[in-house]
């Protein structure tokens, strides 16, 4: 239904006149930077300002409320400090602290396969763009087959070679999988491809580096961006993957908080009738998805710099 | 694949270095790649052509699959899905990188990137439930919008005949902003110079993002369009959990992914389970291999 509000709103804008004042605007100011704002860019821009933020917002202000409140009261308004101590309370004595354990597990899973994607990913990326070695053709596509294959079409036959080397229910038939990302790889291969001047290396070999300093002192250092970018995709895809844990972990102290809040869901009256004695409110329901997004927000906010500075670095390259 | 594991042949090739240290720095990826892609590719083929007995059983697997009754209704409710948001997320996607890159204001375009992305961060399960809320009539913030339309409670908004585009909304509610940051990325990377040059020879805004930015970013866009594709065939959590919320208005089976976990898990027969996963496998690398064909996308190599 958003679509409903954006679409529209841009469309009906988007008439002749508004259409001429932006050309005339584009041809008066000739350096680009100084051009005087189109409004019809700023009436997009601002149209998908909404469509990406009210939602965002809206939650944030659910938690503050009681469940009355979110029916009948302004959807954007704020509840009180009060109600979102009730509603954090109530979250977090569902079934004794539940709510933490799932985080403590989705943190557990995805920083241990985090630093063992990076540890795998960097080197094959490295290897792939700037060494030469039989296989490499092979092992390149490769990698981009198995990136292009949709990961949840092999769940169900990854529980049941799970199951056959006795990993099923261990922490560990998540965080392996996990770590295997060939999208990561990917990445890799195309920045030292695009961003690595291969004459710099050459140079260093010229000087005897061997290739493992090669790696060691002249691409790592450089590789900054990618790395940030492949730990950040990895670690946000690792934090969020719900179908994975959900056929392997079948015991609800080894939920991460995504599959957590399915069950959370389960026990909402408003979505489920036939819920039993353990009800969870909307609002308490609205808070636990702030907790559970809170940490890849937070890992958003630290790499940003290296996401906008770092992605296709080659910019800088004088 | 396990050629490029084994050491040897580096003596082979020419210069001072050999390649086992290429080997070296791939070794780790490949066991993984060999554990984690080939393995279970090779078990969903394996299962897809067995019986339960484990014996040859020809395409009956498939044949099971694809007669089940809601198998067809699964593949038409997928491949709608995928067609309105791949068109969607395209258009969109370059469109606001364009509009943001021309951005005078440095300060507001990186905000805007930044709150652009924010729901990324509710990738999964999260998006999903912010969606719930956001289709119910009776807590959305748009509610009065969904009434107006006609649609005054939450049944009757995820009605069947809407979920692709909703599905849609919702997927490019939390993907689209990733893939502003990339494309912006790219842009970035155009050389000043160029766009310049072109600014002066005359050049207004249309022409330099149709004959110069649009050109460049067309390995980024096939990029996206291909990690989407395979992203949208595995349509799992999101159906799954209005499912759940809609008491099954809507269906449990309606993506493949559900039928196939649904075959697995509740019906029992891994045999059609596999069949799908495969079946789901070959769609997506004839997808993959015409645009990868078509694109050059291994320019870089």
């Amino acid at each position: 239904m958003p679509t409903d509000i954006r679409r529209p709103a841009a469309a009906a804008h988007a008439g002749p006149a508004a259409g001429s004042t932006a050309r005339r605007a584009g041809r008066a100011g000739r350096p680009a930077r100084r051009r005087p704002p189109n409004p019809l860019r700023a009436l997009a821009l601002t149209a998908f300002l909404l469509f990406f933020v009210v939602p965002v917002l809206w939650l944030l202000l659910a938690a503050t409320k009681t469940d009355d409140q979110l029916v009948h009261g302004d959807p954007l308004s704020f509840g009180s400090w009060s109600g979102l101590r009730h509603n954090w309370q109530a979250l977090t004595s569902y079934q004794g602290d539940a709510i933490f354990l799932w985080l403590r597990n989705s943190a557990v899973y995805s920083f241990l396969a985090l630093a063992i994607t990076l540890c795998v990913t960097i080197p094959a990326g490295y290897a792939l763009a700037m060494t030469e070695f039989r296989g490499r053709r092979t092992l390149l596509v490769a990698t981009l087959v198995v990136m292009l294959m949709p990961n949840a079409t092999l769940v169900v036959p990854l529980f049941l070679e799970i199951n056959a080397v006795h990993l099923a229910g261990s922490m560990w038939s998540v965080i392996l999988p996990y770590s295997f990302y060939p999208f990561g790889v990917y990445l890799t291969y195309i920045y030292f491809s695009t961003a690595m001047p291969k004459e710099l290396l050459a140079a260093a070999k010229l000087d005897g580096c061997s290739e493992f300093g090669v790696f060691r002192r002249i691409a790592l250092p450089l590789a900054t961006p990618v790395v940030a970018l492949v730990g950040f995709f990895s670690f946000v895809a690792n934090w969020t993957n719900y179908f994975l844990p959900y056929v392997l972990l079948p015991d609800s102290d080894q939920f991460p908080v995504q599959v957590g809040l399915g069950t959370l869901l389960n026990n909402v009256p408003q979505f489920n009738p036939t819920v039993g004695s353990l009800e969870v409110q909307r609002p308490e329901l609205a808070l636990a998805t702030l907790l559970a997004i809170t940490p890849v927000l937070v890992v958003f906010l630290f790499s940003q710099r290296f996401l906008v500075a770092g992605m296709l670095a080659g910019a800088t390259k004088d | 694949m396990s050629a490029s594991s084994s050491a040897g042949g580096g003596r082979v090739r020419r210069l001072s270095w050999p390649g086992r240290a290429g080997h070296g720095f791939v070794a780790p990826y490949v066991v993984l790649l060999i554990a984690f892609g080939l393995v279970p590719t090779i078990y969903a083929i394996y299962f897809a052509f067995t019986d339960a007995s484990e014996r040859f059983a020809g395409l009956s697997n498939f044949a099971t699959a694809a007669t089940d009754f809601r198998f067809l209704p699964a593949v038409g409710h997928v491949a709608l899905y995928l067609l309105i948001w791949l068109v969607s997320l395209v258009v969109l996607v370059v469109g606001l990188a364009l509009l943001l890159h021309g951005l005078a204001a440095r300060a507001a375009d990186r905000a805007l990137r930044f709150l652009y992305y924010i729901p990324g961060a509710l990738a999964g399960a999260a998006s999903a439930m912010v969606w719930l809320f956001m289709l119910d009539p009776t807590v959305s913030p748009v509610g009065f919008l969904l009434r107006a339309s006609g649609l005054g409670t939450f049944g009757q908004v995820i009605a069947p005949g809407h979920l692709p585009i909703l599905l849609a909304v919702i997927a490019f509610w939390t993907g689209a902003g990733g893939w502003i940051v990339v494309m912006y990325g790219a842009l970035n990377n155009i050389s000043a110079d160029v766009l310049e040059a072109a600014r002066i020879d005359g050049a207004g805004p249309w022409q330099i993002a149709r004959h110069i930015q649009l050109p460049l970013l067309r390995k980024w866009i096939v990029y996206m369009v291909i990690l989407s594709f395979a992203a949208g065939t595995q349509l799992f959590v999101e159906p799954q959990l209005l499912s759940q919320a809609s008491n099954g208005v809507a269906g449990r089976d309606y993506s493949l992914n559900q039928l196939s976990y649904d075959f697995a898990f509740q019906n029992d027969n891994v045999g059609s389970a596999a069949a799908i996963s495969v079946e789901l496998l070959v769609v997506g690398l004839v997808v993959a291999g015409l645009f990868v064909a078509r694109s050059g996308f291994f320019d870089a190599d």
